[in-house]
């Protein structure tokens, strides 16, 4: 088992070009560099998960885009390959609930003895905080995975991800379905180091990325770098979401809006 | 001729992962016979005939599934090599997860899949301990840290195994799968080889289809439990 938890540095990656749903040639591979947050943009379908999916799974011309993964410019040999499967990529997806049968806190130590953590126990334990802080209803250690609902699930998610699963790499899809403050969700997750990956729908997220991906027929299209114009709208939708914000605070403490 | 034993519960993805690695080792010029040994009733032939791979399946019937494979171990190897094929794949029903088909010096594989609840890979026992690679499907309906936790069990149980997330429904991982499979040593014949584990010695009337219950109705090897002290009020 030695050598599957050893830390792993990584400067770039690369996505090849491949090919769309129906089969044509996609126009664009993609670069990410450490420390940058990409955005992927598109209807429902259109192709973002699958985008994601290559990048968790090492892609190496064996998924139904054809695309293929390089780490810094290279693509990784089949026992490299092995070897970064779990670690390279640290994932949030879609998923809103538990499958394992375990309590909270068993489960978050187990995770975190087979992450060999040095403490196990005050890694856990931290988890569980975090967790607890990002979801909107508090649970206990001895609660049921399976029991918890979709927002303390995702809470949950999000908390292990961001303080557990120490990867140079992040994959998030669609955050702002679950359920929990998703700027403080994504405070919790981007850490200056990491290539950060977004799919998303939510204008606040996408235009908080450097750059977005546009995602169509399972091709990129387009590649669009933040303009000082959109960062100004980014202030000003942020300022209406704090608004929203407090609205639904008010309404949900049963007070009358004035 | 290659040989590859592979184990695993009921619907956990045993003949679509194996269909889409023998179609990747047929791209290779590795060309792939699967026979697949099971209880009363599979479609799963029809599945490897769709992936154009030469396929017998057998069912046991009334007989214990993993003897009825031991006993008819010779004659599957000797059909796999009449279809011409570089590689024999065995797959088994595996329904009692009592016994392991594994033998020694041919690659043993375990599917298992990651919504079997986190106690399965240590009541699985033999096929997934005696197991030389063991591959876990529906990754995808998971999160990230339920598929690391799942992970460690499994390699508590089995320190040596290789062990490989793959995707049945999208064929994720099966090509790495291949490149394993391709890596199997080739064998001359089956004859003189020995099981990793032994079966169940089970000769009482049961074996030989009693249906009643009842003390007076057993005979030869029986064994009672000890289900401890009597529970009195």
């Amino acid at each position: 088992m030695t050598g599957e938890n050893a830390i792993l540095s990584l400067r770039s990656m690369t996505l090849t070009a491949g090919r769309d749903k129906s089969g044509n040639p996609e126009a664009h591979g993609v670069d990410f560099r450490a420390g940058e947050v990409t955005a992927l943009l598109g209807p429902t379908g259109a192709g973002k998960s699958r985008f994601l999916s290559d990048i968790e799974s090492l892609a190496a011309a064996d998924t139904p885009t054809g695309r293929t993964l390089l780490l810094d410019g290279a693509a990784p040999t089949a026992d490299g390959r092995f070897a970064l499967q779990g670690r390279l990529v640290a994932q949030l997806t879609q998923n809103m609930n538990f499958v394992l049968d375990m309590k909270v806190m068993d489960f978050l130590r187990t995770h975190a003895l087979s992450r060999e953590a040095r403490d196990p126990d005050a890694v856990a334990r931290q988890v569980f905080e975090a967790a607890n802080e990002l979801a909107g209803e508090a649970f206990g250690p001895d609660a049921q995975l399976t029991q918890l609902s979709g927002g303390q699930s995702r809470a949950l998610m999000i908390a292990d991800t961001a303080l557990l699963s120490w990867s140079p790499v992040l994959l998030i899809d669609e955050i702002e379905n679950a359920g929990v403050d998703k700027r403080r969700a994504l405070e919790l997750l981007v850490k200056s180091d990491k290539i950060v990956v977004m799919a998303t729908h939510d204008p606040v997220l996408a235009l908080s990325a450097h750059r977005r991906l546009v995602i169509r027929h399972g091709a990129v299209q387009a590649v669009l770098a933040r303009t000082d114009e959109e960062q100004a709208v980014l202030a000003r939708l942020r300022d209406m979401e704090e608004e929203i914000s407090g609205y639904r605070t008010k309404l949900r403490a049963g007070e009358a809006l004035t | 001729m290659k040989l590859v034993t592979v184990a695993g519960p009921p619907s956990c993805g045993k003949t679509s992962v194996i269909a889409r690695a023998c179609g990747h080792l047929a791209q290779a010029g590795l060309n792939c016979a699967v026979i697949k040994f099971d209880c009363l009733q599979s479609r799963d032939g029809e599945l490897y005939k769709a992936a154009g791979v030469p396929v017998s399946v057998v069912f046991s019937g009334g007989l214990c599934p993993d003897h009825f494979f031991a006993t008819n171990l010779e004659e599957a190897f000797a059909w796999a090599q009449s279809t011409g094929a570089d590689c024999c794949v065995i797959e088994t029903a595996g329904l009692c997860n009592r016994c392991s088909p594994h033998l020694r010096g041919v690659l043993g594989v375990c599917v298992i899949d990651n919504l079997m609840g986190i106690d399965a890979p240590e009541k699985i026992g033999p096929m997934l301990r005696m197991a030389d690679l063991v591959v876990v499907t529906k990754g995808d309906l998971v999160s990230q840290a339920e598929r690391e936790v799942y992970r460690y069990r499994i390699r508590q149980m089995n320190k040596r195994a290789v062990i490989r997330n793959v995707n049945g429904l999208t064929g994720q991982g099966c090509l790495d799968l291949a490149a394993i499979l391709k890596e199997a040593p080739a064998v001359d014949g089956v004859t003189e080889m020995k099981l990793r584990f032994s079966m169940p010695a089970a000769v009482c009337s049961y074996c030989l289809s009693e249906t009643r219950i009842g003390s007076r109705y057993q005979k030869g090897n029986v064994k009672k439990a000890d289900f401890g002290a009597r529970h009195d009020g």
